[in-house]
């Protein structure tokens, strides 16, 4: 199955990609012959077959309800390019 | 074997443990050796994107002066090297991508830190491909990495800094991590050891999430003996990872010596197909008549759904990639684009910008693997024959000890050759993809070569069967000697 | 609303746990810290960290469970919800999808016609906060605030079973009482700890099919829910009787225009690509497990309310009203087993002149100037005819302002009531003798005369006349 312009240019957008024109048609491409490569499951017969979400047969494990946390806000911010009083800053929303 | 014979760098991890022992040489004259062999190799290789050298020295000093103290970790003074996906405290955490090139990291993750407390000395961070997404090393943000056996040939990937930095003997070993067939495919590309333990064997906190379901840290190390020894520092339970075993961990360096007699050694048929290079074949052949002359046993065994493995793999790891790398946005940390217009802007050219082809390529394929109206026909029937898949090894194991087989379809290939060609990429993981997938164990070491590449011998086994990996690999190297194989540019 | 339309309403209450620490990390959950200072690695989204979960949340979500007589799954699963905004940094929301912690549960309500009803709740899951985005003073940034990010939720989805604006309120509060008995959430509304988001569609009366819903996003007042949905379908039935459609959407209520308007950023059609979240396996639940929370269990609002009728003989709008927090019910509890005085008694006091004293103070019931135990030692007075209800008002008041126990103020103000017959007779006489004209009257029939000579009585004695007594003789001396 081939993938469409559209649905690239839908997929880019929830995936918040910004492609160039050379990538898009590049995406359109690649991602169709992904596809159709990855469409060789449809093949397998899992009638019944319970979905493997994880490798490990085990729960979770619960963790103590803890503070051991310690304010490390400057260290931790160094990484960002944005901030203003310890916020850091997006170009502004509307809701 | 005599290690005092030998250059500081030629030599194994446990061949300078017990120089250091010896006192042959301290650990700071080891590691300045090493750094300079880096400074004076490394631009033939490309293999590492940071080299620590004045921590190194610094670490080196502190694990003397411990020695001389007489407290002495099991890893006390010894050369390693991390794959730069491993959070490393104050130093840069790039995975490889452009995303990350500015990123300094706060914490260690906690292979790093068992590491550290061990005594290792962290030479530096080794070159990968973008975020683990690659099998050639071609997608990194900082260039390819070159095979030492052939400048002109890949070392595999995504761990191939860490397979060349060790192949070409830049440091006794380095850690690796593999979601598909990261450590293997270098380590067999590249003639190392490469082992890539149980799901939840060794924990994956700092380690940067490519595929979580999938993903495993393990080492790469020219012996099996090596790779014993760091595994038993690395492995263990860890609160932080919820998906860490906590189970002990065996003395895997004390389980080597046992002999293989009686050990069932599956083969299995679907393996020697069509896909996997002649030469090869005959390599593997070889590995495992040797096996069988150590006193190991052959059975026959069956992977019906193997061929849906690079299927099955490409629909749960490109959805658990697109996921785990929303995270990246440009406002907490990594690449940002600059005189955003708006917050859609500010998201789709940081991240447009920031991440490479292919791993936007894979971001794009998990999104539309998950996304509705597609969900069941990709993710959900991914994940049933994930179960199919899982449910062929166990039943495989019910007969056999190990699963032996060849590593890569063919040796090393040329780089440029197939980075245009997503499905030749990922079918070169078509022997290691069935363990990630099932949780397993495995581990590829040296069994020859092929044209003067070397040749990778594959061995999975069952869960938490790490030490039987070990052993069958310990015993065939101590029967062989194309562990011992240097590129010759690099002895 | 219009009669020949039928609102349907489903809730979505999102109700903060009341853990110390995140559902997913070691940080604090404590309200009100410098921004982004209660944000560690794992709220931030750091690459390479993992979520580790909290025990306290699923101890909570089971309790809750079994309160509203829901199933507790014996394995629920951890998704992820894949959205980018700001307040999300992780790019997605660890909660549950397929398979929710509980399942199929009720609680009942008083309707319109004051008949019980039942409200089904389709489900509670854990999920993870999101932060918070400051809009204000930041030029052209918004500034983005992630202490809040990982605090553990229970999202509580009802059935559409609500069928007005008043029912909402009234499950809503039930919910809202129920968190708060449990103790799994401190039910804090203007600091967000418990909102809700309304689910609202009309249809006509008889029409089987559901109408095309709204949501109308974080109502996060009892007040604002009644208004954003009475708004809300007053604008849906105007919008179809003018022959229009309703647009299935997102919106958000602006208080203080008293309307809803669509929400911008939630414009785009969202595809949140759950899937099971692959840093944290299944949450597995012994029965042994589920049957330790249910002895620990308190008491519920319903089961006290019931008992409060039956072991109190309370009016039944008295318990509602009592048992409207534990602290409350415990109050008037403690204080009914101090006394002899009648339950009823106690109950009108703690509902009347105690509520009404720490309303005008702000004061919560754990903050009363007046303990239980004393106001129990007041009612004894009012009982053992020390003082009459009246004097006890002016006795409250002081205690209320620090001057002691009742008896301490009787004793110091000479409140005590008088109940010497002779004493009373005295006074009587003097009444009968000052007011000639009324007692003609009184004797020619205007029998309610008798209020006016017990006013001048208790005028006489400064109200510290047994009011019984003084009737009594009254009557006698005055003739039948």
């Amino acid at each position: 199955m081939s993938l469409s312009k559209d649905q690239v240019h839908h997929i880019a957008m929830l995936a918040r990609l910004k492609l160039n024109k050379d990538e898009y048609a590049d995406s359109v491409e690649k991602l169709s012959r992904i596809v159709d490569f990855v469409d060789q499951l449809s093949r397998a017969d899992t009638v019944g077959v319970v979905p493997m979400a994880h490798p490990l047969d085990t729960a979770q494990r619960l963790r103590p309800d803890v503070v051991f946390e310690t304010d490390e806000r400057d260290r931790f911010q160094e990484n960002a390019a944005a901030v203003s009083g310890g916020l850091y800053l997006v170009p502004k929303v509307i809701e | 074997m005599s290690g005092a014979a030998k250059e500081m760098h030629a030599q194994s991890m446990s061949e300078l443990a017990a120089g250091l022992d010896r006192g042959d040489f301290t650990s700071v004259e080891l590691t300045k050796s090493l750094l300079k062999r880096i400074a004076a190799l490394d631009e033939k290789l490309n293999a590492f994107i940071t080299v620590t050298g004045d921590a190194a020295l610094e670490a080196a000093a502190r694990a003397d002066k411990a020695r001389a103290a007489g407290d002495v970790g099991t890893l006390n003074g010894l050369p390693i090297v991390h794959k730069d996906i491993f959070c490393t405290r104050g130093v840069k955490t790039s995975c490889g991508s452009k995303m990350l090139d500015n990123f300094i990291s706060p914490y260690d993750a906690t292979v790093v830190e068992r590491l550290a407390d061990a005594g290792a000395v962290v030479l530096g961070k080794s070159n990968m491909d973008e975020f683990a997404m690659g099998s050639s090393n071609e997608t990194s943000y900082f260039g390819p990495v070159r095979n030492p056996w052939d400048l002109a040939r890949s070392p595999g990937g995504s761990s191939g800094g860490s397979a060349a930095a060790v192949a070409a003997r830049l440091a006794p070993a380095a850690t690796g991590t593999d979601t598909g067939g990261s450590i293997r495919q270098p380590a067999a590309l590249t003639g190392t050891v490469g082992i890539k333990p149980t799901y939840g064997r060794v924990s994956r906190y700092g380690m940067i999430a490519f595929a979580s379901s999938l993903d495993q840290a393990g080492v790469i190390t020219r012996t099996a003996e090596d790779a014993a020894r760091l595994l038993g520092v690395m492995a263990g339970f860890d609160e932080r990872d919820s998906t860490s075993i906590d189970r002990p961990v065996p003395d895997y360096l004390g389980a080597l010596s046992e002999s293989i007699k009686g050990l069932r050694v599956g083969i299995v048929r679907q393996h020697f197909d069509a896909g996997l290079e002649e030469a090869c074949g005959g390599r593997v052949k070889d590995a495992i008549a040797v096996l069988e002359s150590l006193g190991a046993t052959t059975v026959e065994v069956d992977l019906p759904n193997l061929d849906l493995s690079v299927p099955t793999y490409y629909v749960v790891a490109p959805a658990e990639c697109s996921s785990n790398l929303s995270r990246f946005d440009g406002v907490r940390f990594g690449h940002r684009a600059e005189n955003a217009e708006d917050l859609l802007d500010l998201y789709c050219r940081s991240r447009g910008e920031g991440f490479g082809d292919e791993v936007k390529r894979r971001i794009m394929t998990g999104t539309y693997v998950l996304s509705a109206g597609y969900y069941d026909a990709y993710y959900l029937k991914a994940q049933q024959v994930r179960q199919l898949i899982a449910d062929d090894f166990e039943q495989a194991f019910a007969d056999v000890d190990v699963i032996a087989g060849p590593t890569t379809p063919a040796p090393a290939f040329r780089l440029g050759d197939k980075v245009d060609d997503p499905i030749t990429m990922y079918l070169n993981d078509i022997y290691t993809i069935g363990a990630n997938l099932a949780g397993l164990p495995a581990m590829s070491i040296p069994c020859g070569f092929v044209d003067e590449l070397p040749v990778g011998l594959h061995l999975v086994g069952a869960h938490f069967a790490e030490a039987t990996l070990l052993r069958t690999s310990h015993q065939y190297q101590k029967a062989t000697d194309w562990h011992t194989a240097c590129p010759g540019d690099f002895r | 609303m219009r009669s020949s339309w039928e609102t349907v309403i489903g809730l979505e209450i999102h109700s903060q746990l009341a853990t110390r620490s995140k559902i997913f990390s070691g940080a604090s959950t404590a309200y009100g810290a410098e921004p982004n200072t209660q944000a560690c690695l794992v709220d931030l989204g750091y690459p390479g960290v993992l979520p580790v979960l909290n025990e306290e949340v699923v101890h909570m979500a089971t309790m809750f469970g079994l309160a509203i007589n829901a199933t507790v799954a014996r394995r629920s699963v951890f998704a992820r919800k894949n959205y980018f905004y700001p307040d999300l940094p992780k790019g997605y929301q660890i909660s549950q999808f397929e398979l929710p912690i509980v399942e199929h549960g009720e609680l009942f309500i008083t309707d319109a016609e004051g008949r019980e009803k039942r409200i089904g709740i389709t489900r509670a899951h854990l999920e993870e906060d999101a932060g918070k985005s400051i809009h204000e003073g930041l030029d052209q940034y918004s500034g983005i605030d992630l202490n809040r990010a990982g605090t553990p939720l229970l999202e509580i989805v009802s059935e559409p079973d609500l069928s007005s604006a008043k029912e909402a309120v009234a499950y809503m509060r039930r919910i809202h009482t129920l968190v708060r008995y449990l103790g799994i959430s401190d039910g804090n509304m203007q600091e967000g700890s418990f909102r809700c988001d309304a689910n609202v569609s009309v249809r006509p009366l008889g029409q089987e099919t559901l109408g095309t819903r709204t949501e109308i996003k974080n109502l996060n007042s009892f007040r604002f829910v009644e208004k954003a949905i009475n708004f809300e379908i007053e604008r849906q039935i105007e919008h179809l009787e003018d022959g229009g459609e309703v647009v299935q959407e997102t919106r958000l209520y602006d208080s203080e225009k008293n309307e809803t308007r669509p929400m911008r950023s939630k414009e785009e059609a969202n595809d949140y690509r759950y899937f099971p979240d692959p840093d944290l396996l299944p949450v597995e639940i012994s029965v042994e497990y589920i049957e330790s929370v249910r002895q620990q269990l308190p008491e519920l609002p319903a089961a006290k309310q019931h008992r409060f009728v039956d072991e109190y003989g309370l009016r039944p709008d008295d318990a509602d009203l009592l048992t409207g927090s534990r602290a409350l019910a415990d109050f008037f509890e403690t204080a009914a087993a101090a006394t002899q005085a009648k339950a009823q008694l106690v109950a009108n006091w703690v509902i009347g002149d105690l509520l009404g004293a720490l309303n005008r103070d702000g004061l919560d019931i754990g903050d009363s100037k007046v303990s239980a135990i004393d106001l129990a030692g007041l009612l004894t007075r009012i009982h053992d005819n020390t003082i009459s209800g009246k004097i006890a008002k002016q006795v409250f008041e002081a205690m209320w302002d620090g001057a002691g126990t009742a008896d301490a103020v009787i004793e110091a103000k000479g409140l005590q009531q008088i109940t010497d017959s002779s004493a009373i007779e005295a006074v009587v006489d003097d009444v009968i003798t000052a007011n000639p004209g009324q007692v003609a009257e009184y004797k020619a029939g205007k029998s309610k005369l008798i209020g006016f000579f017990v006013g001048q009585v208790m005028q006489a004695t400064k109200g510290q006349a047994n009011p019984a007594q003084v009737n009594r003789i009254l009557r006698d001396k005055l003739g039948g």
